[in-house]
């Protein structure tokens, strides 16, 4: 039973361990980039622009009604296909490019972190108490001040619990990418299973990693929300 | 228009593929909707003891992926042939479609299942004295009192849940279900005809969509009697 899960040769132990570290560097990887384009998302969806506004609500319902495993395949094999037109015709006669499963991985997986981080932090935004916002027109503060010193610092507490779910979705959904061959841990463990022939004992193996991935990630979560509101004062 | 013919060509089976959507994620809310009350209430108001294997196993549901919950019961069965023949239910376990809606049920139930508790939680305690104070009993209680005003608090988490589903059900096309994303990579794989993601969205938006509108239709029907006119007399 342990030799099926010992280092080299004889064992499976290796391979899942750098199947784990591609899905940890897929989810670190993802993170970053979906926050941003959040970001993004929530300012147009708190502009006061009217076709700006339609587009960040636009987006945000689009990608949150459409599978995960759909954006996916859109975005791998269409920003393949159009890699590959695009290359035909600057160099008809290059070889045809193939598009990283890992570049995609981390696009697709953004995208949908991005819809879903963006109405957390514009929930965010607009948890800020309106006296503050009025507090720091009153001293004559700049809209730019009021944002810089007054929302985006306290955007972080109120963002925390959502985003640490979101975060715990994105780990969960980085198994997607192994359907497009990207050897991350949930495809380390169907190869083990195909020369094995023992699925049971290494998916259960494989959820198992899983598992504990979210429990140690739920643990630092709530250390994290701790902190977050050590100035806060409870009623 | 190459959207137009794509759809023109690809149709029934587009709409075989949203039926067979429709019934994973159906039967699998049902199935979950059915186990869920007794849980949450067990999960509500029952002992720590009786609760650790229900927490252990919701909290098992929800930190590993469904991708790999699914590949664990339709792969994994096959290490137990020889068991589930012996006990007639290799057949069972051999069509993808029932390991599909199985592991949906499952799943779902552990959501609808806190959820639900979340809902029971939040009944009024006044209400439930009430209700005892006029001689119901423990189950008339429930069944009069805790549930119907549960279900309605739960209501719009519940429709956020089977929404969550219908989107994992897409998931099934990786165990060779011909589900709607099922149907369109056999068509995309035969055709590279990119344009059949386009008309997949859209099939996935209208399910979602037309979902949303039956479900707010079904919570006002809940809340009729909170929403009328308040009576003359009553402020």
């Amino acid at each position: 039973m342990f030799e099926l899960f010992s280092y080299g040769p004889l064992g499976w132990g290796d391979e899942i361990l750098a199947g784990l570290w591609v899905t940890l560097r897929l989810a670190v990887t993802t993170l970053p980039v979906g926050l941003l384009i959040g970001f993004a998302v929530a300012g147009l969806s708190l502009s006061h622009n009217r076709g700006l506004r339609a587009l960040g609500v636009g987006y945000t319902t689009l990608m949150r009604g459409l599978p995960e495993i759909l954006t996916l395949f859109i975005v791998y094999n269409g920003v393949g296909l159009l890699l590959n037109r695009a290359m035909a015709m600057l160099s008809p006669e290059a070889a045809p490019v193939e598009f990283s499963p890992f570049a995609a991985g981390v696009v697709a997986l953004a995208l949908v972190f991005a819809a879903f981080a963006a109405e957390v932090l514009r929930g965010a935004f607009l948890a800020v108490p309106e006296g503050q916002i009025m507090a720091g027109r009153a001293i004559g503060m700049t809209p730019r001040q009021i944002f810089w010193r007054i929302k985006l610092p306290q955007l972080w507490r109120f963002a925390l619990p959502g985003m640490g779910n979101l975060w715990l979705n994105l780990l969960k959904d980085t198994a997607l990418v192994s359907v497009i061959a990207l050897d991350d841990l949930m495809r380390a463990t169907k190869v083990a299973v195909g020369v094995t022939k023992q699925p049971f004992t290494f998916y259960l193996v494989a959820c198992l990693i899983y598992w504990l991935l979210c429990l140690v990630s739920e643990l630092g979560l709530s250390r994290l929300e701790q902190r977050a509101n050590r100035g806060v004062r409870r009623a | 228009m190459a959207l137009i013919d794509t759809l023109a060509q690809n149709w029934p089976k587009l709409i075989d593929g949203v039926g067979t959507t429709l019934a994973l994620t159906g039967l699998g809310a049902l199935i979950a909707a059915m186990a869920a009350p007794p849980l949450a209430l067990l999960r509500a108001q029952g002992s720590a003891l009786a609760q650790a294997p229900l927490r252990i196993y919701i909290s098992f549901i929800r930190g590993t992926p469904i991708l790999a919950q699914l590949f664990l019961v339709f792969y994994g069965s096959g290490q137990f042939r020889v068991e589930l023949q012996s006990l007639g239910l290799w057949g069972f376990f051999r069509d993808p479609f029932n390991c599909a809606v199985l592991v949906f049920a499952i799943n779902s139930c552990a959501y609808q299942t806190e959820i639900l508790r979340g809902g029971i939680q939040a009944v009024a305690p006044g209400e439930i004295e009430a209700g005892r104070a006029i001689g119901m009993s423990r189950l008339t209680v429930l069944r009069r009192i805790v549930f119907p005003h549960a279900y309605r608090i739960a209501w719009p988490a519940l429709g956020n849940e089977i929404i969550l589903l219908m989107k994992a059900s897409a998931l099934a096309s990786v165990v060779t279900v011909f589900d709607l994303m099922g149907r369109t990579r056999q068509i995309f794989s035969r055709s590279f005809d990119f344009s059949i993601y386009f008309w997949a969205a859209v099939l996935y938006l209208a399910m979602t969509i037309s979902f949303v509108l039956l479900w707010r239709l079904a919570e006002r029907r809940l809340s009729r009697h909170m929403t009328g006119q308040t009576p003359q007399g009553v402020q």
